[in-house]
């Protein structure tokens, strides 16, 4: 995946104990005639992040947004912005501004008209406007759309036209839903790169929800995953990827291969946890939380696990026997599913670096796969 | 290049769909109309018909048109169908005026509730239309003369001493041209809010409107081809009303519907009739068109 974030944006002001959050969430609830639609969340965001919430629909994610923009009141907690309590202030006096979903764009005024609807709001003088709206116009690439109303443009253009009508108003947070997700998936991939660079320039704060996991780890600083109103982990896209806090996480972001067992003890060899549905112990070097006796899941990712064709099984390595079922051929790499001799199935994936037609693994052949104990997440289940 | 059958046939079936429609008004408006102009070029006499004939045929293919412009000479001359017909533009107007500031919040408040509350509050809209509106109108005297409800409750509570004369007046003209007229108002303007996509008035709060300023500067210019649509059918048929200022309009409410039915009816100057017919007509038609073009004009322009 790839990484938008320049070198000097590498600084990460959660970890710093000096720091104070810009924004602050605090247990914040709603709920819809007893449906609860975010239960209790807290949540920090820093100066200058652009910090995504995902989760598919209807984790709550968009009426969390909602709620800091001030479109929904919540049923219980506290909405803290720059250190000013907004929990009550209407929409139309925070210093936040939102791209919505559709864009809401004003159809009866072109371009120009509605890049300057909230600063007129502000009542500014008239030169003033017309300064920054052709200077964010210039910075969107749109000055020569000035005067198009908004269904005569493209989706694309529409998306810069609401992404200029929130920044010119220079909110304090911007808040975004779904911005590219009425984008076809090239124009997409630029627009990313177009949005972390204009976040990085303009020095404000974005808080972006989305359902894409791509798009949310290659553009953001730090990511909240929601699942059923709940925030289920906070965390860098790395440190998510990586150490999922849950079962759900691992499911939910990439591919996971998953083993039921029981931590048994921990020696100097590693962490060994014993495997019903294997028939033998999985060894790891981490035992997160869990203690010894309790039921885990062992979660690996199928690029951690190597593919071998039969041959001597790899030393200190967690190994498993198997069949190949299915080849998926991505271009860049392969993904292979591999039917194990218990009767279940494991993905591992290869990058595909020689420059070659032939397949070294083909089907029906009879490989081990293996992975270092290293590798291996440990989940109290 | 030869069509086919099926071609053809949906051509056909296409043109009746058109036709029929279009045969409709030919037969009952515009033929009706040029009768009317025809007659209004007339003169009046004692018979039958009640006028002379305008073309009178010599014989061969030779006609003779015995035309005149008396009736719209006498028309512009006599103070009285004008001041008829700026009266009714008058009470049409602000009739028009009144459906618009009743109707506009009744149509927003309908747009905004959801479901079943929606559907019952436009049904109360259409309501009215189940009764007669002779009855309707017929109601309102009931409500209105001296010994009606109004005077009777006003009266019980002390705060008159004496009935109002609300009947007959032009009050009465205006109360009962608005309620006849409502649901036309009403209705239209429903259908262009309840188009308007919510987001854009949280577009407009988050990019710091207050509701007053995002009514204004974005509800109220996008519901204005509603304005104008239920503007029109509320004014035009207003203009021509004869029912409401012959049962609830005094002997001072001079309209021009009235005017015309005692030209045919008590005067029998069918002539003099058709010609106060065929200007209320041009009246109308003259701002329709413009109408017409300024759409066009704007349609242009977005393109």
């Amino acid at each position: 995946m790839t990484v938008l974030r320049s070198a000097n944006h590498f600084q990460e002001p959660w970890t710093s104990p000096d720091e104070d959050p810009f924004i602050r969430i605090e247990n914040i609830t709603k709920t819809y005639d007893g449906e609860v639609a975010v239960n209790d969340v807290s949540l920090e965001i820093y100066k200058n992040e652009l910090f995504s919430l995902l989760g598919s629909s209807g984790c709550g994610k968009t009426t969390l947004l909602r709620m800091i923009a001030g479109f929904e009141k919540p049923n219980n907690g506290r909405i803290i912005i720059d250190g000013v309590d907004m929990t009550n202030v209407p929409p139309f006096e925070r210093p936040v501004n939102m791209v919505f979903q559709s864009y809401a764009l004003f159809p009866h005024m072109n371009v120009e008209q509605n890049v300057a609807f909230g600063l007129k709001q502000e009542g500014l003088a008239k030169s003033e406007v017309a300064d920054r709206v052709a200077t964010m116009l210039k910075r969107v690439e749109l000055e020569s759309f000035a005067k198009r109303k908004p269904h005569q443009m493209s989706g694309g253009q529409r998306q810069r036209v609401a992404l200029a009508r929130a920044l010119v108003k220079l909110p304090k947070v911007l808040l975004l839903d779904e911005p590219l997700a009425a984008l076809d998936k090239k124009l997409r991939e630029r627009t990313q790169f177009e949005l972390v660079n204009l976040q990085e320039l303009m020095g404000i704060t974005f808080i972006m929800v989305t359902h894409d996991q791509e798009e949310a780890m290659t553009m953001s600083g730090r990511i909240g995953v929601m699942n059923g109103g709940m925030l289920q982990q906070v965390g860098t896209p790395s440190q998510i990827y990586e150490f999922p806090a849950s079962r759900f996480i691992a499911d939910f972001i990439g591919t996971a291969n998953m083993f039921e067992g029981v931590l048994q003890h921990e020696t100097e060899d590693g962490v060994f946890i014993h495997c019903p549905e294997l028939g033998h112990d999985i060894v790891v070097t981490r035992r997160g939380a869990a203690e010894n006796g309790a039921p885990v899941n062992v979660m690996i990712r199928p690029e951690k696990m190597r593919i071998n064709l039969e041959g001597d099984p790899s030393q200190g390595m967690n190994n498993l026997k198997g069949v190949v079922k299915d080849i998926g051929y991505l271009g860049d790499m392969s993904i292979y599913h591999v039917l194990l001799t218990n009767g279940r199935t494991v993905q591992a994936s290869q990058l595909n670096f020689q420059h070659t037609q032939e397949r070294k693994i083909t089907w029906e052949d009879e490989v081990v796969v293996s992975w270092h104990a290293d590798n291996a997440v440990v989940l109290v289940q | 290049m030869m069509l086919r059958f099926s071609q053809i046939q949906n051509r056909m079936g296409r043109l009746l769909v058109l036709l029929i429609p279009y045969l409709w008004m030919l037969v009952f408006f515009l033929l009706p109309f040029l009768i009317l102009v025809r007659i209004s070029f007339s003169e009046t006499r004692i018979g039958l018909p009640p006028y002379t004939e305008v073309f009178e045929w010599l014989g061969g293919l030779a006609f003779e048109i015995k035309g005149s412009l008396v009736n719209y000479h006498f028309l512009f001359s006599d103070n009285l169908y004008l001041a008829a017909y700026a009266n009714s533009i008058k009470i049409a107007a602000i009739s028009t005026l009144i459906c618009l500031i009743i109707g506009y919040p009744m149509a927003l408040g309908i747009s905004r509730v959801k479901g079943q509350v929606r559907t019952f509050l436009l049904m109360l809209v259409i309501l009215p239309f189940w009764t007669s509106f002779l009855i309707r109108v017929y109601a309102w005297i009931g409500l209105l003369k001296n010994e009606g409800l109004i005077n009777h409750v006003l009266q019980w509570v002390g705060l008159i001493d004496h009935p109002l004369p609300l009947l007959h007046s032009t009050f009465a003209v205006y109360l009962g041209i608005s309620y006849s007229y409502l649901p036309f108002m009403v209705l239209p303007l429903y259908a262009t809010l309840e188009k308007m996509d919510p987001a854009l008035l949280e577009a407009a709060a988050d990019l710091g409107a207050k509701p007053m300023q995002a009514f204004l500067r974005v509800t109220l210019p996008q519901s204005l081809p509603g304005i104008i649509a239920g503007s029109m059918l509320v004014f035009i048929p207003s203009i021509g009303e004869f029912v409401i200022p012959d049962l609830l309009g005094g002997t001072d409410t001079l309209m021009i519907g009235k005017v015309l039915w005692n030209e045919f009816f008590l005067n029998r100057d069918w002539p003099l009739a058709s010609s106060v017919a065929v200007i209320m007509l041009i009246i109308l038609v003259v701002p329709l068109v413009w109408w017409q073009r300024h759409q066009q004009k704007l349609e242009d322009q977005s393109q």
